[in-house]
C-alpha cells in the first residue's frame, strides 16, 4: 500500500471540521426542534396516503 | 463456505438486525397504530428509515433535509447536513452495508432462492447514477424550488419514491388504522407498486435500490474515498483470483478499487478472500491500495 500525503487526509479533517460547524451552527438555530416537529407527527405524504 | 465465512456473514446480520431494532424500538407503537414522540425524534438517524414508522426512535435525514429545504421556514438545511456529513466521513457506505434496515430486508430478499442475474454493464453503469440524480433533483431542488399554493413543497422523494416509508410506515399504519385505510388511495398504489417492484428486483439481483435509486447511498458514496473507515487491499497478498468481484453485492471490483463509491463495506469480499489481502477498519493516515 503507498501512502497519499496530505491531500485526502486534509480532507478527511476539513470535512470532519465543516460537519462539527454545520452541525453547531444548526444547533444554535434550533433547528432540531424543526426536525422533532416533523418527527413526531405522521406524514402521510410520506407514507403515501395524502 | 468456509466456516470462518459463515461466522463473518452472521457478525454483519447480527449487527443489521441490532441496528434495525435500535433505530425502530418503539414495539408499542406497532401495537397502537401510533408513532413515538419522544425527544430522540429530534436527531437524525443515518439510515434511511421513515420517522412515520411506528417503531421509529429517530428522524429520517432523508425526509429532514426535505423538511429543511421546503417547509415553512426554508432555510439551508445546516443541522441535517452536518449530521449526514459525519456520519459520512466517520463511516462513508458502511452505514449502507451494517447499519441500514433496508438494506438488511434487500439481504433477505437476495436469500429467496430465485433465479439471480447479473445485470449487464452497459446498463448497470449509467443506471447506478440515477441515484445521484434523485438526490439532486427529488430530495433537494425540488422541494427548494416547487413552492405549491401552500407555500410548503412535498417531501417529493418520500410522497413518489421511497420504498422504506411504505415499508416501514404505510403498510404498518394501514394495517393498525381502519381511518387511514378507507384514505389510501393512487398514491398509496404507486408506492406499494414501487415497492413490489424494488422488492421483486431484490430476488433477482442484489441491493438493487442501494445500487439504482437511494439518494443517502449516493450521498454517502462520496465520502468514501476518505472517510475514517477504510477498506484496505494488500496488493502483496492478492492474487488476481476475483473472489471478491464474485460474492460483492454491489458488483465492485476490490482488487482494483477497494474504496470505490459503489462499495457498502459489507465485508464480504474480505471474508471471501483466500489470500486474506483484504481488511477494513478505521485508519486515521489515508491510504491507497488502487491498483492501474
Amino acid at each position: 500500500m503507498k501512502k497519499i500525503d496530505g491531500k485526502y487526509s486534509a480532507l478527511r479533517f476539513g470535512i470532519l471540521g465543516a460537519a462539527i460547524i454545520f452541525t453547531a451552527i444548526g444547533l444554535m438555530r434550533r433547528e432540531p426542534l424543526e426536525v422533532l416537529g416533523k418527527a413526531v407527527k405522521i406524514c402521510l405524504e410520506c407514507i403515501g396516503i395524502g | 463456505m468456509s466456516g470462518m465465512h459463515r461466522n463473518r456473514i452472521s457478525r454483519q446480520r447480527f449487527i443489521q438486525l441490532a441496528a434495525a431494532v435500535l433505530f425502530n424500538g418503539y414495539v408499542a407503537g406497532f401495537q397502537k397504530g401510533r408513532i413515538f414522540t419522544g425527544n430522540s425524534k429530534g436527531i437524525c438517524v443515518p439510515v434511511l428509515n421513515c420517522y412515520s414508522c411506528p417503531g421509529a426512535l429517530g428522524a429520517c435525514p432523508i425526509g429532514s433535509l426535505q423538511t429543511a429545504l421546503g417547509g415553512i421556514r426554508r432555510h439551508f438545511p445546516f443541522y441535517v447536513l452536518g449530521m449526514l456529513m459525519l456520519f459520512g466521513v466517520a463511516l462513508g457506505r458502511a452505514i449502507c452495508g451494517l447499519l441500514c434496515p433496508f438494506g438488511l430486508v434487500q439481504d433477505l430478499l437476495y436469500k429467496i432462492p430465485f433465479r439471480k442475474k447479473k445485470v449487464p454493464e452497459k446498463i448497470d453503469r449509467p443506471a447506478r447514477r440515477v441515484k445521484y440524480v434523485i438526490l439532486l433533483v427529488m430530495v433537494c431542488i425540488l422541494p427548494a424550488f416547487a413552492v405549491t399554493e401552500t407555500g410548503i413543497t412535498p417531501p417529493y422523494f418520500c410522497k413518489y419514491i421511497c420504498p422504506a416509508g411504505t415499508l416501514g410506515g404505510g403498510i404498518p399504519h394501514l394495517l393498525a388504522n381502519p381511518q387511514l385505510r378507507q384514505a389510501a388511495g393512487a398514491l398509496f398504489g404507486w408506492k406499494t407498486l414501487v415497492l413490489i417492484l424494488i422488492a421483486a428486483a431484490g430476488m433477482v439481483i442484489p441491493r438493487p435500490f442501494c445500487r439504482y435509486l437511494c439518494p443517502l447511498g449516493a450521498f454517502y458514496s462520496v465520502f468514501n474515498r476518505f472517510s475514517f473507515y477504510q477498506m484496505h487491499l494488500d496488493s502483496d497478498r492478492c492474487t488476481g483470483c476475483k473472489t471478491c468481484e464474485q460474492v460483492c453485492p454491489m458488483a465492485v471490483e476490490a482488487a482494483k478499487d477497494s474504496n470505490s463509491p459503489e462499495c457498502i463495506r459489507c465485508g464480504r469480499c474480505k471474508n471471501a478472500c483466500p489470500a486474506h489481502a483484504i481488511s477494513s477498519g478505521f485508519s486515521y493516515k489515508q491510504t491507497a491500495d488502487r491498483q492501474a
